[in-house]
């Protein structure tokens, strides 16, 4: 008997030590390739990188500027179209809805959110590319902002249902419309939660390649206007990673640094912001 | 009393009509009406791509039929499309991922919710979520210049030395291939798992653990024989969600798997998924019944993982149902 | 009288109440709102039953009875708040000035009847922009016009000198008693006729409490106030006429010296003299 409990202990004491040792090796990862960017990236990083051109392979001074301003880019049109369809589409569920179609909208939108991304870039190729029969900047927009409508419709929702009703029905009280209501109460007591939301929106596409690959493909130049193929910051490092340069992967590890670091920044910030108001 | 009473049935059916006329005065219809077309949008988005994927892949489906999931060559050359290999890749290289993902994740979910004080859970559990949010292509770099040469110089002979007997661990080592692609993938959904099951088993009801402390089991029992089993439902729900991540993934799967179109039985061979062969193969396709193919891939993808997603769902659905009364 | 349920299915006889329950008789012209015959569901389940009352013009009414008996049930059909409820529906008449109240534009009703709620509920903007609230929603944009009101609407809630420096601070800077002052200046900004106070004061201490009854008190005679109350003491205190209600029913309307002093119903009685409740 005295035995079989020690035995006890002892496997009490071992199960736990393996799985806080799991949820070390977890977050021992993400320092790792923290440490990692910057130690091989923070070297390749320069102002040069930032604001030129790429050149030929060997020659030096090359730079992803093209990139950099090609992912903003598409950013700027993934965000135009997907968040205010995001936005309204939460609104209508918290705000209008009954219990059966918000119910299918809202799995329907977690569903659509699990599709492999690249996917969503067949969807755009057909789309936009085939009918236009080059790739664009246009077609890589709308790949992305689809793939924001989703995010943007729950985390509007969830932001909109943490207003409690009284606030509500004070506006109501007051003679307001429904539409009223919501526009000039709800919504802005709930901004920080809808803009955190559109922040991790944001980052959670910015990272996105696979989906660019065949929709606003890559430039080497500057493409001016939205129906030109662009560059974006994720495709070039993976085009600059795979390739057989040195120089090349330098430059890789340089773009996967500040690719990194603004959507590391962007979750950060937001997810600090919202944790701190649940807070009071 | 004061009026005369109107009949009822006049009464409901006036006060039926005038709400809708002051819906529309007052513009609560037209919001109304506006926000729902947005709403269905996701309805139009799903169904549209669909469509898409069908009817620009009809030439392949009617080509090949079924046999396209037991096509063994993928020859753009002779117009030869199979996609067994890449159903191969994809499934090793997930089953792969969950067989090191899961005990990890559950492990970690297990002790950020039952041992780890709330101040250090939480803070771990921010970390952690943190790498979801990584890009899938830094993955990938870190994959071809650290795990790549790591497994090629150490992990693989390693593994060829203690468990060479196995046919998993046999034949040259190129560092890329299977093994490599399942370990990236793992690390990626691991996150997930972690996230997901560590809610679940909070989730679970004080007195569930305190009824098994009181009769004498120790912490550990009373995790493992209590807690995990009541949230098992939520647990295995993480753990679909996190397959249907690993099938999909795209970017660091096709750095590190060498894009070989062969079924081996080896980890240390390379592979190809059928998302790194879209990845690789569709800006350039050539001919209209390669990018047929490849779309039809697509779509084995898409209904695969809407498939796992979907049952995913409905059984966190049904947990949270049965948890708190929420 | 007979009342029906939605579908037009059932009949539900009941007795006609006697004249008592409606109240004393006043001049025709005196009374605000008609209540008849009011029933009131929430899904299948009836919350009120026959409700017949009048509320006279610019007197202050208390509602009083133990938790659940219905009086913000009813209060909240007075200017149909109810409907931010699924399932919930009103059966009956209520004459709103000689308008049927249950048919109206429920916005254009709640910019004439108001409300007040348990707890304050200011909206998250400055003091200055949650009175003149209501205001812009109605039409006000003028700033001299908003900048006027806001100060007539402070004063009249007794809160203008407590508060006419910090005008742009947040609302949520103010005390509990405070924030309750500034959303009856909300409510009266928009110069309601009827404003329904549904247990004002029961988050607030007795300080704050008897500032808020002086307010009502100070608007006798202006505006029509109808005030849900817990506490016997504050209807007694401040209500020329007082209805008590009991599981829905109303057993007593009358003055309010007669309801504390000679009441009719037994039942009445018990609740006043604190056997129950």
């Amino acid at each position: 008997m005295l035995w079989r409990n020690t035995w006890r202990k002892f496997v009490n004491y071992f199960m736990f030590s393996m799985t806080g040792l799991c949820a070390l090796v977890t977050v021992g990862v993400l320092f790792f390739i923290l440490g990692y960017l910057v130690w091989n990236g923070g070297s390749s990083l320069s102002w040069t990188f930032l604001t030129h051109l790429p050149t030929p392979v060997g020659e030096p001074g090359g730079g992803m500027a093209n990139a950099i301003v090609g992912s903003a880019k598409l950013l700027l049109l993934a965000s135009a179209f997907g968040i205010p369809i995001g936005f309204l589409g939460g609104v209508y569920l918290a705000e209008f809805g009954g219990r059966s179609f918000p119910f299918v909208v809202r799995y329907t939108a977690d569903l659509l959110n699990g599709v492999p991304s690249i996917v969503m870039g067949i969807f755009a190729y057909t789309i936009v590319v085939l009918p236009m029969k080059h790739f664009s900047a246009l077609a890589g927009g709308l790949a992305l902002g689809v793939m924001m409508i989703p995010i943007a419709v729950r985390s509007t929702e969830e932001a909109l249902r943490t207003v409690p009703l009284v606030l509500r029905e004070g506006a109501l009280a007051l003679g307001a419309s429904k539409w009223k209501t919501v526009a000039t109460v709800v919504v802005p007591a709930a901004r920080k939660g809808i803009v955190t939301g559109i922040i991790l929106d944001i980052a959670r596409v910015a990272g996105e390649t696979a989906p660019l690959l065949f929709t606003a493909f890559s430039n080497r130049f500057w493409s001016p206007g939205w129906n030109q193929p662009t560059a974006s910051l994720p495709v070039m490092v993976y085009t600059y990673a795979i390739s057989p340069y040195e120089d090349w992967h330098k430059q890789a590890w340089a773009a996967g640094l500040v690719l990194l670091t603004l959507v590391l920044v962007a979750n950060v910030a937001a997810r600090l912001s919202v944790s701190g108001r649940s807070a009071h | 009393m004061a009026s005369i009473p109107i009949p009822p049935g006049r009464a409901a059916a006036k006060r039926r009509a005038r709400p809708f006329i002051q819906g529309l005065r007052s513009g609560d219809t037209f919001a109304h009406v506006f926000t729902l077309l947005c709403a269905a949008s996701i309805l139009l988005v799903t169904v549209a791509l669909v469509q898409q994927l069908y009817v620009n892949s009809t030439g392949a489906l009617h080509k090949f039929g079924f046999g396209f999931l037991t096509g063994r060559t993928w020859d753009p050359v002779s117009g030869d499309f199979g996609a067994l290999p890449f159903i191969y890749g994809t499934l090793v290289t997930s089953a792969l991922a969950l067989l090191v993902a899961v005990p990890l994740g559950v492990g970690a979910a297990i002790f950020l919710s039952e041992l780890a004080p709330t101040r250090i859970s939480n803070a771990m559990t921010f970390v952690i979520e943190l790498l979801a949010a990584v890009p899938s292509v830094i993955y990938g770099l870190l994959g071809i210049f650290i795990l790549v040469p790591f497994l090629r110089q150490y992990g693989e002979p390693f593994l060829k030395r203690t468990l060479g007997f196995l046919p998993l661990f046999q034949g040259p080592m190129y560092g890329v291939g299977m093994l490599a692609g399942g370990l990236v993938l793992a690390i990626m959904v691991v996150p997930f798992i972690i996230s997901l099951s560590r809610e679940v088993l909070l989730a679970v009801p004080v007195e569930q653990r305190e009824a098994a402390l009181g009769l004498g089991a120790t912490k550990w029992e009373s995790t493992w024989q209590v807690v995990v089993p009541y949230a098992r439902i939520g647990i295995m729900a993480s753990i679909f969600l996190a397959l249907a991540r690993a099938l999909g993934e795209t970017m660091a799967v096709t750095m590190v798997i060498g894009n070989d179109p062969r079924i081996s039985s080896s980890l240390f061979a390379p592979g190809y998924t059928i998302a790194a062969v879209i990845a690789n193969e569709f800006a350039e396709a050539t001919g209209d019944l390669h990018l047929q193919a490849l779309i039809e891939l697509g779509l084995v993808l898409f209904a695969l993982t809407i498939v796992i997603n979907g049952l995913a769902r409905i059984a966190i659905i049904f947990t949270t149902q049965k948890g708190s009364g929420h | 009288m007979t009342t029906w349920d939605a579908g037009g299915t059932t009949m539900v006889k009941q007795e006609s109440r006697p004249a008592q329950s409606v109240g004393p008789t006043v001049a025709a012209e005196g009374v605000k709102m008609r209540v008849s015959g009011l029933d009131f569901y929430y899904g299948p389940k009836q919350a009120l039953f026959g409700i017949n009352l009048h509320i006279l013009t610019n007197r202050i009414t208390a509602l009083i009875g133990p938790s659940g008996c219905g009086k913000s049930t009813f209060l909240r059909t007075l200017n149909r708040m109810y409907e931010t409820v699924p399932h919930a529906r009103a059966e009956g008449e209520i004459l709103f000035d000689n308008e049927d109240l249950l048919s109206m534009d429920p916005v254009a009703l709640r910019r004439r009847v108001g409300m007040v709620f348990q707890r304050p509920n200011p909206f998250p903007k400055s003091i200055f922009d949650n009175i003149a609230y209501g205001l812009r929603v109605n039409g006000t944009h003028s700033w001299a016009a908003l900048q006027e009101k806001v100060e007539k609407s402070l004063r009249r809630a007794v809160l203008w000198d407590e508060v006419k420096d910090q005008l742009h601070k947040s609302a949520y800077a103010l005390s509990g008693g405070q924030q309750q002052r500034l959303c009856i200046a909300r409510a009266l900004a928009v110069d309601p006729e009827v404003l329904l106070l549904d247990e004002p004061c029961s988050a607030l201490d007795p300080i704050a409490t008897a500032k808020i009854e002086e307010l009502l008190y100070s608007l006798q005679g202006q505006c029509t106030l109808t005030i849900v109350t817990h506490n016997m003491q504050q209807a007694a205190r401040v209500a020329d006429f007082t209805g008590f209600f009991l599981l829905g029913k109303l057993i007593e309307y009358n003055k309010t010296e007669i309801i504390f002093k000679t009441p009719a119903k037994k039942e009445t009685e018990d609740y006043i003299t604190g056997r129950f409740g």
